[in-house]
This record gives structure tokens, sequence and C-alpha cells, in this order.
């Protein structure tokens, strides 16, 4: 991140990065634009889990103390919107921006320009998101899935700079998708067959097409909002002929490959850090390939097991039933191979191996509660409950966050040519265990003995695990600082990083220099 | 210090003291009262039992390798990384698993769509934010509002027993029949549960759901709406009395009895008085959850009514907003969900209540004309 001089013979026709404000403004260099991303990310995530905080100090104890529902309610929905749409995604943006080229062996990502407009949209985005709370009426306040006609009909006035928040985040991502497609699919180093991509590769390949596939989707639902709030259009309103359903078809036609989509890049980066600390090839590296094209394509035909309970007829809710209970099997492949990885390995627990052991087993039991609520008539009883706030929870925090934490500390050395400190990240993961987990698993109580979700206020038998409950969230958002300070720390100093820092990896990444150069691989190399 | 450290204790006591007194840490599902709910209680115990011993196998494994197979012990880490056999095995036998789990599942959904045969038929409609229970045969409803003070909810007292969880009037079906829902809503989507019954079916404006349940134990039964539908989301419970059939037929009996007289209410001459006095028990129910209390409201989306132009001068613009709402925004047409005694009731109260004392009265019988004149 640091200007770094231009050290690499073959670059001397390049020139360094532009001095001042201008370097980050008008850069096309994808590991500028790699950075911020990261940083965006970083300080949406921070946004977001301020939010979280509000949340889990409303819910501490039974009654209503710090907050009114209303606003619990904007709480809830800005919550999960900014960690959905400006934290887990731009992060995983932004690794692949840094890493992409780096692991194809490309100079730079195949459209640095359109690079360049699809990160600059995003704080154009994000700041009218989070200037709705300052509208009168306040932000949206229908939660992260906006179901209609609680999102158009009831909703508050700033609900249409909601919608034009979520068609220019829309542009920004399928603007990097068709980055990460075009970089993969064309400026691969000669040699780099398809099935010799290292696998962040192939998950990002995979879920740009996803990205691709589901964001003119969402788009398409915003807009029909849109019209029926401010066109008399009558897409969702049943007294005009509308159907409010027909709204969960189409959100939840994208919400569930967008699940996918903040997952399967962390099962990229966890499938290059297990056998690195495990110094050991990746057990079943086809099958895993094979696995991730096998979650793509059965998450386009799973969406309604998040409606079970809108009354679907008995038909399609088995055809769900059967489809979700299905992509057990790819998952569990992947599970399997990643401990058959670490089976009879030579391991060593570095921060990224930590967060990438924690990420195996935490996200398999988020699996585990997503196989318990594939079985339809079970969900009836777990739908809407704190069951499912914990399932997603175990996947998306140990699963996509702790994927991105594993990464970052995986690959800080290679951005900064300094190593983090190690005690301190090891803080940050245990810190960051025990606290998820405490946040967590009692929700999986509660939701079981009947606490229904995005409620300020809760009946008295579900008090004790709450204030457990917010004590571990408590814990977990405290220690998220650390991971700024670990950051900080590492750009400005620290024990110098060589090319390749951990004896087991594996990759083109590792062949250049660290810091890497401002301009990288000028020259393909070649691989065998 | 030692001061410090009583005054710590103290504070710790205070805070945990609520936790501690009413200590219930359940941790499992809870079988319930119906066929349908022990079904899914024996699906989710056997679906859990998969889990737990999958998760034994491989955490098994992994630990085993992070115990043994350490750097630090001096391990020469092997090279394999592929094995066919073992791969097609962990793909099979999930697999397998999947199917076994699968079959009682589809029995007891099909079990859960039949809502043929039903003895009663109960329609249940969401609003924002209160249950209304029509029983369909017996041509009377009723509405069911939740009954937890807001002194109690803002701390002001101690918590009822059944905080957040009471309601003025519960839904009251016969032991041992089968009683059909019909779901719908009036407003945005709702979600009706009872954990114990196994039954959560969205009601969904415009559409009409149906389910069904049949309770073999008398009790009262409690659950919530359970699909976020606005402010009050969390404030809306679902309170089901299940009693002897001859107990029910009294109790209907009951209700219908007082219908007829509720119908016949709108023939009377009221005074302003007895128009207050009920005027203020319907505006606490219906509207203060919106227009506040003290009818100032939470604009914009929800107006005062306090000093209001329209409450003040326009009598017949306020009727029109509150017998047919004001479409494209929250306010609903009462039209059809209160009476004309009510309607009467509370539109005189919000134009003499809080100061706004304007004089105005309108009875039930010039209500009952406005909305029938064409």
């Amino acid at each position: 991140m640091s200007a770094v001089a231009d050290t690499h013979a073959q670059d001397d026709h390049h020139h360094g990065p532009a001095k001042g404000i201008t370097r980050w403004l008008l850069t096309t260099n994808h590991k500028d634009i790699g950075s911020m991303y990261l940083i965006f990310s970083f300080t949406m995530f921070l946004l977001g889990g301020a939010m979280a905080m509000v949340i889990r100090a409303e819910l501490f104890q039974p009654g209503l103390q710090i907050v009114e529902p209303e606003f619990f309610n904007q709480m809830t929905t800005m919550h999960g919107l900014i960690m959905v749409f400006g934290a887990v995604m731009p992060a995983f943006v932004g690794l692949a921006n840094w890493m992409l080229p780096l692991m194809v062996g490309a100079p730079d990502m195949a459209l640095p320009r359109m690079n360049n407009w699809s990160f600059w949209l995003l704080p154009c985005a994000f700041l009218i998101l989070v200037s709705t709370l300052f509208m009168e009426g306040g932000a949206p306040n229908f939660g992260w899935t906006f179901y209609a006609p609680l999102s158009t009909t009831y909703g508050p006035p700033s609900t249409t700079f909601f919608i034009f928040a979520v068609h220019i985040m829309g542009v920004s991502s399928i603007m990097g998708a068709i980055n990460v497609i075009a970089t993969i699919l064309n400026m691969r180093a000669p040699g780099m067959t398809l099935m010799k991509m290292p696998l962040f590769v192939w998950t990002w390949l995979i879920t740009a097409f996803l990205l691709i596939a589901v964001m003119p989707v969402l788009a398409g639902v915003v807009t029909m909002m849109l019209m029926d709030i401010n066109f008399g259009t009558s897409f969702f309103d049943a007294s005009g002929g509308g159907d409010p359903v027909l709204f969960q078809h189409v959100f939840w036609f994208f919400g569930h490959p967008e699940v996918y989509i903040m997952i399967l890049p962390a099962f990229g980066a966890v499938s290059h850090i297990i056998p690195a600390f495990s110094r050991k090839p990746l057990f079943g590296y086809a099958s895993m390939v094979y696995a991730v094209g096998a979650i793509a394509l059965l998450s386009f035909v799973v969406w309604a097991h998040h409606m079970f309970t809108v009354g679907i007829p008995i038909a399609g809710q088995l055809f769900f039933m059967y489809a979700t209970m299905l992509i057990a099997v790819p998952t569990g492949v992947k599970v399997f191979n990643w401990v058959a990885t670490m089976f009879r390995g030579s391991l060593t627990f570095e921060a990224p191996m930590l967060f990438a052991v924690a990420f195996v087993i935490l996200f398999t039991i988020g699996g585990f509660s997503g196989l318990m609520l594939a079985i339809a008539p079970a969900d009836f009883q777990y739908h809407d409950t704190y069951f499912v706030v914990a399932h997603f929870h175990y996947v998306l925090v140990p699963g996509a966050i702790f994927g991105i934490f594993a990464s970052a500390y995986f690959w800080l050395p290679k951005w900064t040519g300094h190593m983090y400190d190690e005690t301190l990240a090891k803080t940050h993961f245990w810190l960051s265990f025990v606290g998820m987990n405490l946040a967590f698993f009692p929700m999986h109580f509660l939701g079981l003995a009947g606490m229904p979700r995005r409620i300020p206020d809760y009946a008295l038998q579900f008090a004790d695990f709450n204030m457990v409950s917010s004590i571990g969230a408590f814990m977990f958002g405290a220690t998220q600082i650390l991971f700024l300070v670990i950051v900080v720390k590492c750009v400005r100093g620290g024990e110098k990083a060589s090319a390749k820092p951990w004896d087991g990896a594996e990759g083109l990444e590792w062949t250049v220099p660290s810091p890497a150069p401002y301009h990288t691989f000028s020259t393909p190399p070649e691989v065998k | 210090m030692r001061v410090h450290a009583k005054r710590a204790g103290v504070l710790l006591g205070g805070l945990m003291t609520p936790a501690l007194s009413m200590a219930d840490w359940t941790l499992n599902m809870s079988p319930g009262v119906t066929g349908t709910s022990n079904d899914i209680f024996s699906l989710h115990m056997t679906i859990l039992w998969i889990c737990v011993v999958i998760g034994v196998v491989v955490f098994g494994v992994m630990f085993w390798s992070i115990f043994a197979h350490r750097k630090s012990s001096g391990r020469k880490p092997a090279n394999f990384h592929e094995n066919t056999l073992v791969e097609i095995l962990w793909t099979i036998i999930p697999l397998v698993i999947l199917v076994v789990m699968a079959i009682p599942a589809t029995a007891t959904l099909v079990d859960m769509y039949d809502t043929s045969e039903a003895e009663v038929d109960i329609k249940v409609t969401g609003y924002q934010w209160r249950w209304k229970y029509d029983y369909v045969d017996e041509e009377f409803g009723y509405f069911s509002s939740m009954s937890t003070s807001k002194d109690e909810i803002y701390n002001r007292i101690g918590k009822n027993e059944n905080y957040l969880l009471d309601v003025d009037n519960p839904m009251v079906v016969p032991v041992g029949a089968k009683v059909r829902l019909l779901l719908t809503a009036n407003d945005v989507i709702h979600s009706w549960w009872v954990p114990e019954f196994g039954v959560k079916k969205d009601a969904i404006p415009g559409f009409i759901n149906e389910t069904w349940t049949r309770v073999d134990e008398p009790g009262i039964y409690r659950g919530q709406c359970t699909e976020l539908c606005g402010k009050d989301h969390g404030f809306m419970p679902v309170v089901v009395k299940a009693v002897p059939q001859d107990e029910y037929d009294e109790w209907v009996a009951g209700k219908k009895e007082e219908a007829e007289r509720e119908r016949e209410l709108t023939e009377k001459d009221w005074t302003m008085e007895e128009l207050m006095e009920r005027g203020e028990k319907t505006y606490a129910s219906a509207c203060a959850s919106c227009h506040q209390e003290d009818g100032s409201g939470s604009p914009p989306a929800f107006p005062a009514l306090q000093g209001s132009e329209m409450v003040l001068e326009d009598m017949e613009g306020h009727l029109d907003v509150v017998v047919n709402g004001v479409s494209g925004t929250a306010m609903q047409a009462f039209g059809d969900q209160l009476n004309e005694v009510d309607l009467a009731a509370v539109i005189t109260y919000e134009r003499n209540a809080w100061g706004n004392d304007t004089g105005d009265m309108i009875t039930p019988k010039e209500v009952f004309e406005y909305k029938n004149q064409d």
C-alpha cells in the first residue's frame, strides 16, 4: 500500500504511482484498487458492526431501554444491508483485485478503467444508503430482505433512495464480475489451463458468473418496487391485482445465489491456506472444482426454501426441500477434502491457519443447521426464529468474515512487505472465536425455544441467553479494533517478509517480491 | 476499595437479578401438544442426531490431525492428494442419508397439508398490529390485541409472567376437533405461529392460506407474529385457549349474543360522555399504536391528530379517512374493522381529546348513514 519504488528490471519503462489524492481517485492499478476495496469494506464492517452493537444492547434485557422499535428496525435493516453489500462483497472484490492478476500471472485486471469506476461507485451508493438515516421518516426499516408490501405501500419515504443505492451497488458488482471473468479467461499465463488454476481463481470465476446472473434480478425487483411506490403500478399490491409473494420469489431468486456469492471466494482462499500450513497438497483438487460448480448450479433451484411458510403447493414444497438437501452433498465433499488435506500433514497454526481451521469447523456447524432448516416440516418451527439468525450468522461470520481474515493475514506480507504481529493476530483470533460463539451459539437455543427474529423486545423466558449473546457480541465487536491496529502496524513496519513467507505456500503470487511491486508480470511467467 | 467492590457487586447483582430469578435455560424445541408438532419434533431430533454423528466423525478426524500431525512434534507431511474410492464413498453415503431423511419428512409434510374434513373454520386476519379471529360458521369475530401495558415495556413497573405474550381476547378452540385456519392479512404480511401446535403460516394481504390443527390437551398456548410487519411486530402475540367441547359451545353462544347486542347499540341514542368513554378504549386498541396515546403521532408516516386541521375542522374528511383509509399509506380503512358505534366513538374522541375541544359529536346512526350512502 505504501508507495513502492519500481525495482523490477523488466518494468523500467513503467512509472510508479501518481502522487497525492489523484493516485487514489484516478488509479487503474489493480493493487491500489484492491487496497481501496479492502479499506472501504473494513470501514463498512465497523459501521455495520456498530449497528449490531445497538441491536445487542437493546436486547441485553427484556423491556425497551435504549432505542424505540422504529429505530431498532432501521438498525436491523441497515446492519444486514451494510454487512452484505458493504462489508463482505467488497472485501472479496478487493481480494480478487489484489490476488487474481498475481495468481494467473497477469499484469493487471483486464479492464482497469472500469475497475476504477466500479470501486468509486460504491462509496457513492453507501453515502446515499447511510444518508437515509438522517431523512425524515428514518432509514429503511423493513429488514434487509425488504418484503413488499411493508417496503412499498408501508415503507418510509427514504425507500426510493434505498432503491437507488441498490441499483448503484448492482452496477458496481456487475462491472466487477465482468472484469473478473475477462481477466481469468483471457489473461492467464501461458500453460495455465483451466484445471491448473488456483482454487481462489476458480471460485471467483464461478462467483462472477453468479453475480452476472442474479444482480440484474435484484435490480429488477427493486425497480418493480420503485414503480409500485412512485408510478402507480401494482406488481406487489394485491388490491391492484399484484402479488406480495411474487416479490419473495424474485428476491430469493437473487438472494439464494447471493449467499453463495458471499461464501465461494472464501472456499477458494481456505483451499490455499489449509494446504500451505499443512505442508501438503490440497486433497481432491478436481472434486473441489466440481463441487463449487455443483453448488453454484443448485443455488438457482432452491430459492423457495426461504419461503416454506408462504403457502406454496405441496409439490413445490417437496421439490425445494429435496433440491436444498442435495446441496449438502457437494458442500460435504469440500469439508471432507479440507480435513483430508490436514490429515497426515505437518501442521503449524499461524493466524491464517487458525482462522481457516475455525472456518471449516464453524461453517460446518452452520451447514448442519442449514440441513435442519432444509427439512420443510421442521422449518415450519424454525422459520423466522433466532434459529435462522444463528444459522446464517454461523455461515457468514466464521464463514465469509473468518475467510476474509484468514486471507488478509495470509497475504498481508505480500501486500505490505512486512510480517504482521503474530501474537496480536493470535489474540485477535481467540477473542473473535470465543466472542463469536458466545454471541451466536445461544441463538440456536433461543430460536428452538420460540423467539421470533427482528423483535426489539422479548418474553421473559428468553432473557438469559439474550444476555449471554449480547456479552459475546460486545466482545466480538470490540475485538475487531485490534485487527485495525495489527494491519496499521504491519503497513508501517515490522519484520521484512521474504517473497514466500509461508514455507508450504504454492502459487505465482509467491514468485514476486514482497511487497509486490507496483507493476508485476509485465512479461507473463511460464506455467508448467 | 472494598466499597467499590461492594458497589460493583450490587450493580452486577442488580443487572443479573431478572435473569436469575426466572432462570430458564431451555435448550431444545418443545414436542408440543399436537400430532403435527410431535412429528416435527421427532424429525428435528432425527436430523439433529444425524448432524451430531457426522460432526463427531469429521471433527474427530480433524482434531486428531491437529493433535497428532503437528510440525512441532516432528511430523513429515505425506504427499497424497486424491483417492477415488474415498471420494466416491463420501459422496454416496451422505446421499443415502439424505434419502432416508427425506422419507419421513415427506410423510409429515403431506399430513400437514391435508386441511380436509375440518370441524371448525376460523379466519385469521393479521392487522398492524393485532389479530382478528372470525368464526366463519358462527358469524361472529373479534380482535385480539396484546394486553401488556406500556409501563411494563418501558420498565416502569415489574413485568408480568406472560410479558408480551398476553392478549385481551384469546382465540378459543374446542379440544379434539380438527380446526381449519384460513389466514390472510389486511395490510402487510404477518405470520401466525403457535410453537406448541407446530403451526406457522404466513398471513398475506389479498390471498388466503390454509392450515389446520387439532389440540388434544386443554390449556392456554402462546405464540407470536413471526414475519416482520412494522414497528410493533414484536408486540402482536397469538394466544389460543383450548377448552372442552361443551365449554366451547357455551362460549360460542355467549359471543353470538354479544355480537347481537353490539348491533343493537347502533340504534341507541348516545351522549357525548358515553361516546368519549367508549372512544378512549377504541382509540387505545385501534389507533394509539401509530398515532400515539396523546395524539402526537410520529410524522411523517403517522401524522399527529392533536391540533390537526382535518380533525379540528373537516368532519366529512375525517370520517372519510377513518372509514375508507388513505390509499398508498399506512392508514387503513377502518370501516370494515370497527362497527358503527366504535367508529362514531373514536371520531368523537379524536375531536375532543388532548385539547382539541371542538365539541363536535357524531352518532352511530350518522356513521351508518354515511357508510350506506351512494
